[in-house]
């Protein structure tokens, strides 16, 4: 188990652009493999555009308490980026005039920003209609500060997202890091305790599944009775939706395959799992992301491969939502971690 | 030397290519293979834990390493996979031993 991310191990893969080279190099480089553009040029999805933006997903730093080993981030307690109040500031100015109808806050562990009630506070007030927190949980557990939040999220009516790899100890800690799985029990407890997750509840409780493996997510219906019944059963937890999100091949899943030499199958099976009716609502095409320094993304996946958008205004400051929605949407080979099987976005299955 | 082997876990990846060499016969048996996977009177979950269990029997390594990673997509434990393979091996194991009787017919039948 990692306990520092590839960036303060210095590994070769916290660079973005070896990230990028090795996925358009190797199987397709050699017409093993098509790669994403040649996929979506033969069903005349090529270039990618944007259609009516509903997502604004504000990245609030990469600084978490745990260290995943699948974590596309490489976020940890040694990442120091931070989104400051200033360019807070500036997505506030933007949340006030986008018609996006959902905000979206993740990291890291969001809740670790120092600025993050106030962010929450403020933003709230701007009325949007689905306010997401994506919360690790055990975050809950980490400091007494953090206690209180379920009710801070009861108060303001926040939607929580959390990641639960499986209803397993094994599986979770063997993902997430030992102890986490224990952390994570208690933390649904408390905010199946506020009201979080329970049937009819407006107090919406969310929970993301990700295989624990080189191996793509199983069918999400199924995944979800398994684990409504497992978490019911053993620990009398109860929560609304299941999303089953594939991993991407990306910062430490991508060293995680090719250390375990699962790189080129994993591709593969990505490849052939192609589904081009994903395309219609892959998240990019709805989706801002904005990085903890303000600057834009077609998504968190690209935030991390540093692939700004393709546009004249890259940063939150200069936010224009008409020229910025007519652009290209940059794609490469990670792309095929959305387009697999029934599809994979932040809300889960697309297709 | 170039490694020589009669399996490789690559030409998994090629098992599609059956079909450039017979493609009624090739279209034929994935479009069987496909159908009998899916849900039915028995649960595609149910049927990977066959599959797992017989790909042991008939020790087809393509096929174990394709419904290990099957089971895993579908949450199935590595308890309840292993438990397949017991069911697999028993079953194996208990048609070698039926034959004893038949060893000990032409035993009894052989003997004074």
């Amino acid at each position: 188990m990692q306990t520092t991310s590839l960036k303060k191990q210095k590994k070769e893969l916290a660079d973005a652009k070896r990230q990028l080279e090795i996925l358009s190099n190797g199987i397709f480089n050699n017409n093993e493999l098509p790669t994403f553009a040649t996929k979506i040029k033969a069903v005349g999805q090529f270039p990618l555009r944007p259609k009516k933006l509903e997502i604004l997903q504000i990245n609030l730093g990469y600084m978490c308490n745990q260290v995943c080993e699948h974590c596309h981030v490489d976020a940890g307690p040694d990442r120091k980026e931070i989104m400051t109040k200033e360019t807070l500031q500036q997505c506030l100015e933007v949340i006030k005039n986008t018609p996006a109808t959902t905000l979206d806050l993740t990291g890291g562990a969001p809740e670790m920003n120092p600025h993050f009630r106030w962010f929450v506070e403020e933003a709230s007030k701007l009325g949007i209609k689905d306010f997401i927190v994506r919360s690790n949980l055990t975050i809950i557990r980490a400091n007494k500060k953090y206690y209180d939040l379920p009710d801070f999220f009861k108060k303001y009516h926040i939607h929580v997202v959390s990641s639960m790899p499986h209803w397993t100890r094994g599986k979770t800690d063997q993902q997430r890091g030992k102890g986490v799985f224990d952390k994570s029990i208690k933390a649904l407890q408390e905010l199946n305790l506020v009201g979080y997750g329970m049937p009819g509840s407006p107090l919406k409780l969310d929970l993301v599944y990700n295989p624990s493996g080189a191996f793509l997510p199983g069918n999400q219906d199924s995944m979800e009775k398994e684990f409504k019944n497992a978490l019911m059963e053993d620990f009398g937890i109860q929560f609304h939706q299941l999303f089953a999100i594939t991993n991407l091949p990306i910062a430490r899943f991508l060293d995680y395959l090719i250390a375990s030499d699962n790189y080129e199958d994993y591709m593969y099976s990505l490849v052939e799992a192609f589904n081009a009716s994903t395309l219609e609502n892959v998240m990019c095409t709805n989706t801002l992301s904005v990085s903890w320094d303000g600057y834009l993304y077609d998504c968190d996946f690209n935030q991390m491969l540093k692939l700004k958008v393709a546009s004249k205004l890259k940063h939150i400051s200069e936010y224009n939502e008409e020229v910025l929605q007519n652009r290209n949407i940059i794609v490469s080979q990670h792309c095929y971690g959305c387009t697999a099987g029934a599809g994979s976005s932040c809300q889960g299955t697309v297709a | 030397m170039a490694d020589k082997t009669y399996y490789d876990p690559k030409d998994l990846r090629k098992f599609g290519k059956i079909t450039e060499w017979s493609e009624e016969l090739g279209t034929k048996f994935f479009d069987y293979y496909g159908k009998v996977f899916e849900e039915g009177a028995l649960s595609a979950r149910e049927k990977s834990l066959i599959a797992l269990a017989v790909s042991h029997v008939v020790k087809c390594p393509y096929c174990i390493d394709a419904y290990t990673k099957d089971g895993l997509q579908r949450g199935i434990t590595k308890e309840e996979m292993m438990e397949a393979v017991h069911a697999g091996a028993a079953i194996e194991s208990g048609a070698t031993l039926v034959h004893g009787v038949q060893m000990m017919n032409k035993y009894d039948k052989l003997s004074m």
